[in-house]
């Protein structure tokens, strides 16, 4: 199994003083494909995120990716080995364009020192060139073509998380991690958010990883489902039986018993 | 209105972008060149002011404007650029050299109080840096037999090779030169990565991180620039001032500095010289209208420090984007014509971001 999985993650606990966030969280991301986890408010889904990003650190449990154990990673190394994310709450560069966001996107595949660059060398002349090259790329793959040029603080929500999406492309990723890609967006901009997203791992061969609760987006692209609920594992399967399984529906829905607690007594 | 066609990446990464930007630097450029003749030599002192504080200011906005990071300390930068200067120039180093290590020993300088700022932000870092302030000008008045300690210290003319900057005019120009020059590196700097990761940092720390930006090298390296940019200034100042007491590089003027650069603009290159102006012509202005007063207005010791605060307390509060942002706004409205909104720089509300990451 773990042979042939981009991203494993095994035994992952996080405790947050007396709050165990994520307890005993095992999965396997295999290339390729759409692996999403879901679960209901603080079920630790954001927090995996985070552990993988390297902005927490376990108190237990490994993770490996591609081969490499990721816990011994520094976490500005992490897009450099090619794993890129986007945040639940827009985390974009307010004050500056669209372009610059991109541009900034592609900071990993630098070349030129800081004295080249003072004096802005032919080499970092060139260097610019390619890089918009590849931002030009993106642009054209997710339509953004008419906000190039806009400051990402005058743009509708809509709009930035396809900027947000195309900035986390710009590193060039072998697996991206997108958190709630949905939240925010109307049923039309949903739409089209599952329709990039499936684009990404056919047409760019990206694996993706994501978290979300849009259930009819879940089950468009996913390929697996992960259910969580108060920090572990519940289901993990094809959204459908995810869907119709007992724990999942429960820790949505609540059990029997609950709803005939709540019923007036007759 | 300028419609630009745009047709090669050249274009947005060339320094001029359109015809205008080329004409009107140019005529900049021809008037600064001969400025000695036609401003009288008071005004070519105050052009040089202008000049040396725009090179300070160009390294405090690098700072503050687009690395996010407020230093209420970047007078003892100049002070140990005004020093080393002063020192260096008293044994004979010819003028390149001892600018270049004032920038480097500044640098090395801000390397140092640049650790905090891997910690600390906002208005804790600008206690450090303020700490910091304190200290350094302490130490040029008790380091007596470096720095002349509170007697003072004073400082030879430009020379380099042989050759003398005797006089105002060819100062002005040694001044001129080494401007520009800052300037070019600061505006290369800010459109390849390391600027753009500036400005990353600036907005958003977590996500910069996540786009493999190394926080502590970036946030030390802007440190580092700042304070040579700074020491680059403060050398210059100290040959333009030609006496360096330690009450030159004090609190007052630290506020003067961040105070210049927030009234030019903060995130834009022209806000530093726009805001070098403005802190230097104040004083022209007030002592202009001062004899217009009732005595008891025009007369009053702290009539100065009154209005620099009304006037930054305006600036906040109605154009927080400085000159520079007034000036756009100006731009835009003779471009646009007759079709400027009032709301149009209005920015939507930042969205909710997640503090939890913090």
């Amino acid at each position: 199994m773990r042979g042939d999985a981009l991203l494993s993650a095994r035994n992952l606990q996080v405790r947050f003083g007396g709050v165990l966030a994520v307890n005993g969280v095992g999965f396997d991301v295999r290339p390729g494909e759409v692996f999403t986890l879901i679960g209901p408010n603080g079920a630790g889904k954001t927090t995996v995120f985070n552990l993988i990003s390297r902005i927490y650190t376990p108190t237990a449990g490994t993770l490996q990716y591609d081969g490499q154990d990721l816990l011994a990673v520094a976490p500005h190394r992490i897009a450099g080995m090619g794993i890129a994310r986007t945040f639940q709450n827009i985390e974009l560069f307010e004050h500056a364009t669209v372009l610059q966001n991109l541009l900034i996107g592609r900071h990993i595949h630098r070349r030129s020192s800081v004295w080249s660059e003072m004096v802005f060398a032919p080499a970092v002349r060139q260097a610019e060139r390619d890089t918009r090259a590849k931002v030009e790329e993106v642009i054209d793959f997710l339509d953004l073509q008419h906000f190039r040029d806009t400051m990402v603080a005058g743009l509708p929500y809509g709009v930035r998380k396809v900027v947000e999406l195309a900035r986390a492309l710009a590193t060039g990723p072998k697996l991206l991690l997108l958190d709630e890609p949905s939240s925010g967006l109307n049923v039309e901009e949903t739409g089209d958010m599952a329709f990039w997203i499936r684009d990404i791992v056919d047409d760019l061969g990206i694996t993706v990883l994501m978290v979300e609760h849009d259930m009819s987006l879940v089950s468009r692209v996913s390929d697996r489902v992960l259910a969580m609920n108060q920090g572990e594992v519940l289901a993990l399967g094809t959204p459908a039986e995810v869907q119709s399984h007992p724990g999942v529906v429960e820790a949505y829905l609540g059990t029997a018993d609950d709803v005939s607690s709540l019923r007036r007594p007759s | 209105m300028r419609f630009i066609l745009k047709t090669s990446y050249d274009q947005d990464i060339r320094l001029a972008q359109h015809g205008g930007h080329v004409f009107w630097y140019a005529v900049l450029l021809l008037a600064l060149l001969t400025a000695p003749w036609w401003m009288g030599e008071y005004g070519l002192a105050q052009l040089t002011f202008i000049l040396i504080y725009g090179t300070v200011g160009l390294g405090l906005m690098l700072l503050s404007g687009y690395t996010g990071l407020f230093s209420l300390g970047h007078a003892a930068f100049l002070g140990v650029g005004a020093y080393t200067q002063g020192l260096l120039a008293s044994q004979g180093w010819p003028f390149p050299a001892s600018l270049a290590l004032a920038a480097g020993l500044s640098a090395a300088v801000g390397v140092v109080v640049g650790l905090p700022a891997l910690r600390v932000k906002g208005v804790y870092l600008g206690i450090a840096t303020m700490a910091f302030g304190f200290i350094a000008e302490e130490v040029f008045a008790r380091w007596e037999s470096v720095t002349g300690g509170n007697a003072g210290l004073s400082v030879a003319q430009v020379q380099m090779f042989g050759w003398t900057a005797d006089g105002s005019t060819p100062f002005y120009f040694v001044c001129l030169v080494v401007t520009v020059l800052c300037t070019l590196v600061v505006v290369n700097l800010l459109r390849s990565p390391t600027g753009r990761a500036f400005v990353a940092i600036r907005d958003s720390e977590i996500s910069a991180q996540s786009m493999g930006i190394h926080l502590a090298r970036y946030k030390t390296l802007s440190f580092a620039t700042s304070a040579a940019l700074a020491g680059i200034g403060g050398a210059l100042y100290a040959h333009q001032i030609r006496f360096l007491s330690p009450e030159q590089f004090n609190i007052i003027q630290s506020i003067d500095l961040l105070l210049m650069v927030v009234i030019g603009g903060l995130g834009s290159v022209h806000g530093a010289f726009l805001g070098a102006i403005f802190l230097i012509g104040l004083p022209q202005a007030i002592a202009a209208v001062k004899d217009w007063l009732p005595d008891a207005i025009g007369q009053a010791p702290g009539l100065k420090a009154v209005v620099y605060g009304a006037v930054l307390i305006a600036f906040v509060l109605f154009e927080p984007l400085g000159l520079y942002g007034r000036w756009l706004k100006v731009r835009t409205w003779f471009q646009m014509f007759p079709f400027y909104r009032k709301g149009m720089f209005k920015r939507q509300k930042a969205f909710t971001r997640s503090d939890r990451l913090r």
